[in-house]
């Protein structure tokens, strides 16, 4: 079909071959504008759809338990979710978890980044140890640092705990969040190591001679040289960790269950537990669209921050 | 006192201590759940915990009979490498479209993406719960395929734009003049060129659909559950059962686990959006 429509424009412009290709080369670009329509229509209806109906039901009574009874409310309840204790603690938790996990994942991995940048033996087994835990799927972190590792009687912890003297302890009962904390911290470790590492390939090894010639210590060289190399990467880490560390699910779902009382429900666990064990669909949305609305105040920084660092460079 | 070499070497061999010391603990978790997989349920559950015992292959055979291991790894296998599929389908034609032709919204485009990244699953649940039970699509793995899909389609764009950025926008301009049609320019021009780039996204999209765990959980009961969802279906404690545990946890994470041992330099590229170089 193409060669026949490029035999008429040849014809009618008088030129062979040139504008024939020209045409094609315009209807191709034509269509190529269109290629991304696709996934911008899709992603469109993935936010709008789920957000819109989230919204609606946030407005009206919707127990599964009570069905029928679907009056509009108003915003009673935002009102109950917001005022029940359990959104305080889901607030805090959120905010504990993610602000944990993100500054001990960034400071460990600085530090062991700029260690294993050094030559020594062995460095691609000790790399690939490294990065292990981030292939490792939550489900299964979760149940082998519960029932293997931090188990009070059985675990690798309470043997270390006995050996020194000391007596077990029952982490997910005594420290649940901090527990949670710490599975979740081992999961993200590997992959701040993993960019950082990268990252300080590309350091100017000129730069840090001549720094040193210049009398500066290793202190000096880390925090002047290092650091600011680094500023771009770690941006990153924080925006990508930050996106799955809000709705933390799995972790919790398979540990405490959010317990004991709400002391490890955050966000994402107190909704679904809103939603679909206790079947309130309403109060669940409303809790929903909190999240929405908090994860979009962070977005907003953090898209900002990355989005520029990583735009400018084109 | 030390020459100054003798320091060099002394400082060699102390960061080279320092950091296996840090990998063997950051390992230890994952050496510790396939070593324990090896033991009998007793040696498990042994205080202190035993280092040395006569290794079984027992637990691996339990496994698969209790809970039909394949049928969760079948599932596991289609819905990752369905989503995979598709999200490079939608994602290879937008990257192309935004980075050959680019007009002015096309950041603008692209940071809204990654935007739709940060809501929130949670915000979104109970309408997809509602709406893939009204659908029949609950419990199926074209529901988690369709729901993967979107989730991972972002991050894929975002990762195949990196890429298409550093091909020179000439040789495809040569391609063109020859008379190559769009689809010849794609198939065999540029993406024989980002081959690299490409598998790492391939890569990636598997490890995140073979991983997700918020979805699966909660949208599949028996029928389309994934190996993240039978590995949930553990967290009740019923007794000694540690060793298959491990066994069935080291069979989950066996194939991933060896994938990003391979792919690690690739992924690096990939997951920084090509902040890092």
């Amino acid at each position: 079909m193409n060669t026949t429509t490029l035999k008429v424009s040849d014809i009618k412009s008088g030129k062979k071959g040139e504008s024939g290709v020209m045409g094609i080369a315009k209807q191709n670009a034509k269509i190529s504008r269109y290629l991304v329509s696709p996934s911008v229509l899709l992603l469109l209806a993935w936010m709008l759809i789920p957000l819109s109906m989230t919204i609606y039901f946030s407005l009206i009574r919707f127990n599964l338990l009570y069905p029928g009874e679907n009056e509009f409310v108003g915003l009673e309840n935002f009102e109950f979710f917001v005022t029940d204790e359990s959104f305080a603690a889901g607030m805090s938790n959120t905010l504990l978890l993610v602000g944990s996990v993100l500054l001990i994942t960034v400071v460990l991995g600085v530090l062991i980044s700029v260690v294993v940048n050094q030559a020594f033996w062995g460095r691609g087994i000790v790399r690939v140890m490294l990065i292990s835990p981030f292939f490792i799927m939550p489900t299964v972190n979760a149940l082998v640092w519960k029932n293997l590792l931090l188990h009070p009687v059985s675990g690798v912890f309470a043997a270390m705990w006995t050996f020194f003297g000391a007596e077990p302890v029952d982490w997910f009962t005594e420290y649940p969040l901090f527990s949670i904390i710490m599975i979740v911290s081992w999961q993200w470790l590997p992959f701040a190591i993993l960019l950082l590492m990268t990252a300080l390939q590309s350091l100017d090894q000129e730069q840090q001679e001549a720094a040193r010639l210049d009398g500066a210590g290793p202190v000096d060289i880390f925090f002047h040289l290092t650091l600011p190399h680094l500023a771009r990467p770690i941006s990153v880490v924080v925006m990508i960790e930050t996106i799955f560390l809000l709705s933390i699910f799995a972790e919790i779902f398979t540990t405490t269950s959010g317990g004991p009382g709400y002391e490890t429900t955050n966000l994402a666990y107190l909704i679904y537990s809103q939603a679909l064990l206790q079947f309130d669909v309403g109060l669940a949305s409303a809790g929903g669209l909190i999240a929405v609305i908090l994860a979009n105040i962070a977005a907003f920084f953090l898209v900002r921050l990355v989005g520029k660092s990583l735009t400018e460079k084109n | 006192m030390l020459s100054i070499k003798q320091g060099k070497q002394l400082n060699t061999v102390l960061i080279g201590l320092l950091a296996w010391g840090v990998a063997l603990v950051i390992f230890f978790p994952i050496f510790w759940m396939i070593l324990t997989s090896f033991k009998t349920e007793i040696d498990a559950f042994a205080t202190p915990p035993q280092l040395f015992f006569t290794p079984t292959l027992e637990n691996y055979t339990l496994v698969n009979e209790r809970s039909d291991y394949l049928r969760f790894a079948w599932n596991s296998v289609v819905v990752s490498f369905g989503s995979t599929a598709i999200g490079m389908l939608l994602a290879i034609p937008a990257a192309y479209s935004m980075v050959f032709y680019e007009t002015k919204r096309t950041k603008s485009i692209l940071l809204w993406m990654l935007s739709t990244k940060m809501l929130p699953s949670v915000g979104v649940l109970v309408p997809i719960y509602l709406l893939f039970k009204n659908l029949s699509l609950l419990d199926t793995r074209t529901g988690l395929i369709i729901i993967y899909t979107l989730i991972n389609l972002p991050i894929m764009i975002w990762m195949v734009y990196t890429y298409f950025k550093e091909i020179p926008k000439d040789v495809l301009e040569a391609a063109r003049m020859d008379g190559a049609t769009l689809f010849q320019e794609i198939w065999q021009v540029l993406l024989p060129m980002s081959k690299g780039g490409l598998a790492s996204t391939v890569l990636l999209s598997l490890i995140l659909s073979w991983n997700e765990a918020f979805w699966s959980l909660n949208l599949t009961a028996s029928q389309a559950a994934p190996l993240t969802a039978l590995i949930a279906s553990y967290s009740s404690p019923e007794g000694l059962f540690w060793a298959k545990l491990s066994a069935v946890s080291t069979l989950a994470c066996a194939p991933i686990l060896i994938f990003g041992w391979i792919s690690q330099k690739q992924l690096v590229r990939g997951l920084s959006f090509g902040a890092v170089k």
